[in-house]
């Protein structure tokens, strides 16, 4: 009989933290356009079950917070701009983001795992004396994550004790939150003055009227086996039948073939497409760290030996400079 | 030219392992497993070097925190070309929860010691694949951070940083003193020679206890548990590409 009044008392207990629970999502954004990744990051803040707010920081948030607001989930849009966010720089943006957290005292801070992300959060958790946990992949309770370790050769559940929850989100593993239907409010909070310890000076973007690899539904990779940059044509023939992205394997990139934002695995991007074609890829674990949650995976190889062979769905063990294009022209059909 | 770099280097399981997760799911084995330098963090090393053989930078420290076996990978750091190194004593219980948040107090109190104007480390660790200690030791120092750099020019009292961001490159300026994590294309490591590793040997290994530089090594962060991934069913082999076409379309793939 105590028990069971532990219990329900404890349920309570539990219920009314969490209505206290409060997370801050940083929004990832370009001045125009929400990156994709900040919706899976919204998904995942509302898994915790308290009120979400979303910071939108830059030089120009106008259109992106008219965007956020609507976002399923979103209670609150919080706008600071200002010309000190120009580039996005952490020793600007870490300043107001322990500002707002002064304000609000969330529980939990959050972002997606992109390259924004990792930059950006765990200079805000050491400013807050917290460690913080990168690229989760599933929230268990509000202080209970997992994430993967040794390039996504182990999951590793993990308890986190600090007073605030600083983490960041694999967006492969959390669906995107709907952008239509919310309803959140708008606050301007102060910006800070400049810190002045860093100046963005310019970037160069791969063009590509291809999806965005870290998002597309079909991806087309190319390893060491295409043996020159000229020779990607023929994925990227291929990858155009399919609507697909195009990926490459570490090797491929370091022999020049393609630009190093087109690398997937543990230190490049991590995809989970429905359909992911590894086309001269052995297959080493670093590579498949990138994509091995891919719903289906097709290897093209003429080593059988290849170690890709082992997480592939459907392998085929042939040419790729004679089954690539054969497979173009069968898709033309 | 008297500037001096502080670069930080890790002991991993080495890159190649398939490792093994603990039958009671409290880690992975690391017993008896081959173990070798974080490969960013070579990265690093190498960058420091480089930038004192230009004549850039006066002195290269190579700092490892950990249990006796670090000194392995500090002397490896001093036979591509770092000066001094210095062994920050992590043991026990305190080595296994050491996160980054511990390890960039340390490399922030031991900047500051020793009027380091750059703390160069590598991205990401391949063990924790974490991504934090770089942007957590700029942090408690109030340096600039250059983050995923894949170049690197000292500039007077500047540092410009090449960066490897999701679409593509950016480049960024920032203040010395600062702190700049190594991506994978930032250089190619050298490897020791044989005369340089015997070299090293002489090279000159500090002790340090966290506790003399007054960084307390508590963790609020627990490991539950440690599992392996799961298992992707096994495939099969097509003989024709028409095969793999009409396999993909009757799985509804395409």
């Amino acid at each position: 009989m105590h028990r069971a009044i532990n219990k329900t008392h404890l349920r309570q207990l539990t219920g009314l933290l969490q209505r206290f629970q409060s997370t801050l999502v940083v929004v990832e954004h370009n001045n125009d356009k929400l990156t994709p990744i900040t919706l899976s990051a919204i998904t995942a803040a509302n898994k915790l079950g308290g009120e979400v707010s979303c910071l939108v920081a830059g030089t120009n948030c106008a259109k992106v917070v008219e965007d956020i607001a609507k976002v399923q989930g979103v209670k609150k849009v919080l706008v600071a701009q200002h010309d000190a966010y120009k580039g996005f720089l952490p020793e600007e943006l870490t300043p107001l983001i322990l500002a707002t957290q002064l304000q609000f005292s969330f529980t939990h801070i959050c972002a997606g795992a992109s390259a924004f992300g990792k930059n950006l959060l765990p200079r805000v958790a050491a400013k807050l004396d917290v460690a913080p946990i990168s690229d989760i992949i599933e929230i268990k309770t509000p202080d209970t994550f997992v994430r993967t370790i040794y390039a996504g050769n182990a999951l590793c559940t993990i308890k986190c004790n600090e007073k605030v929850k600083v983490f960041t989100v694999r967006g492969t593993s959390f669906e995107p939150a709907a952008t239509e239907g919310g309803s959140a409010s708008t606050e301007e909070v102060s910006a800070s003055s400049s810190a002045g310890l860093s100046e963005w000076i310019e970037q160069s973007l791969t063009k590509s009227d291809r999806p965005e690899l870290a998002s597309a539904k079909v991806v087309v990779s190319g390893g060491r086996g295409l043996k020159s940059g000229d020779n990607f044509k023929l994925l990227y023939d291929l990858a155009d039948q399919m609507n697909a992205a195009v990926g490459a394997s570490r090797a491929a990139v370091d022999a020049g073939f393609v630009p190093n934002d087109m690398q997937v695995g543990q230190t490049g991007k991590i995809v989970a497409p429905e359909l992911y074609i590894a086309v001269g890829i052995s297959g080493a674990i670093q590579h498949l760290a990138g994509m091995k949650d891919s719903k289906t995976i097709v290897a093209i190889n003429k080593d059988p030996e290849a170690p890709i062979f082992q997480v592939a769905d459907y392998g085929l063990v042939a040419d790729l400079f004679k089954a690539v294009p054969e497979m173009t022209a069968a898709l033309q059909k | 030219m008297s500037k001096r770099v502080l670069v930080g280097v890790k002991r991993v399981i080495d890159y190649a392992v398939k490792i093994r997760v603990k039958p009671d799911h409290s880690g992975v084995v690391t017993d008896g497993v081959k173990h070798s330098m974080n490969p960013f963090c070579e990265i690093a090393v190498e960058e420091a070097v480089k930038l004192k053989e230009k004549k850039l930078i006066k002195e290269v420290v190579a700092v490892s925190c950990g249990p006796q076996q670090v000194q392995e990978t500090i002397r490896t750091a001093l036979a591509m070309g770092a000066d001094r190194g210095i062994h920050v004593e992590v043991t026990g219980n305190d080595y296994e929860t050491l996160g980054p948040l511990q390890v960039s107090k340390i490399f922030a109190a031991l900047a500051k010691k020793e009027n380091a104007q750059l703390v160069i480390l590598g991205k990401q660790a391949i063990d924790d694949d974490c991504n934090q200690t770089g942007q957590m030791t700029a942090a408690l120092l109030d340096w600039p951070q250059g983050t995923f750099a894949s170049e690197v020019a000292l500039d007077g009292d500047k540092v410009k940083v090449v960066r490897e961001i999701d679409g593509g490159l950016e480049t960024i300026k920032i203040n010395m003193p600062a702190v700049v994590t190594a991506d994978l294309r930032l250089n190619t490591p050298r490897y020791a020679t044989l005369p340089n590793i015997m070299k090293a040997k002489k090279k000159k290994i500090a002790n340090v206890k966290p506790s003399d530089l007054g960084v307390d090594l508590t963790s609020r962060v627990e490991v539950v548990r440690v599992d392996e991934p799961p298992q992707r069913q096994a495939g099969v082999k097509v003989d024709t590409v028409d095969d793999l076409v009409g396999k993909l379309k009757e799985s509804g793939r395409i």
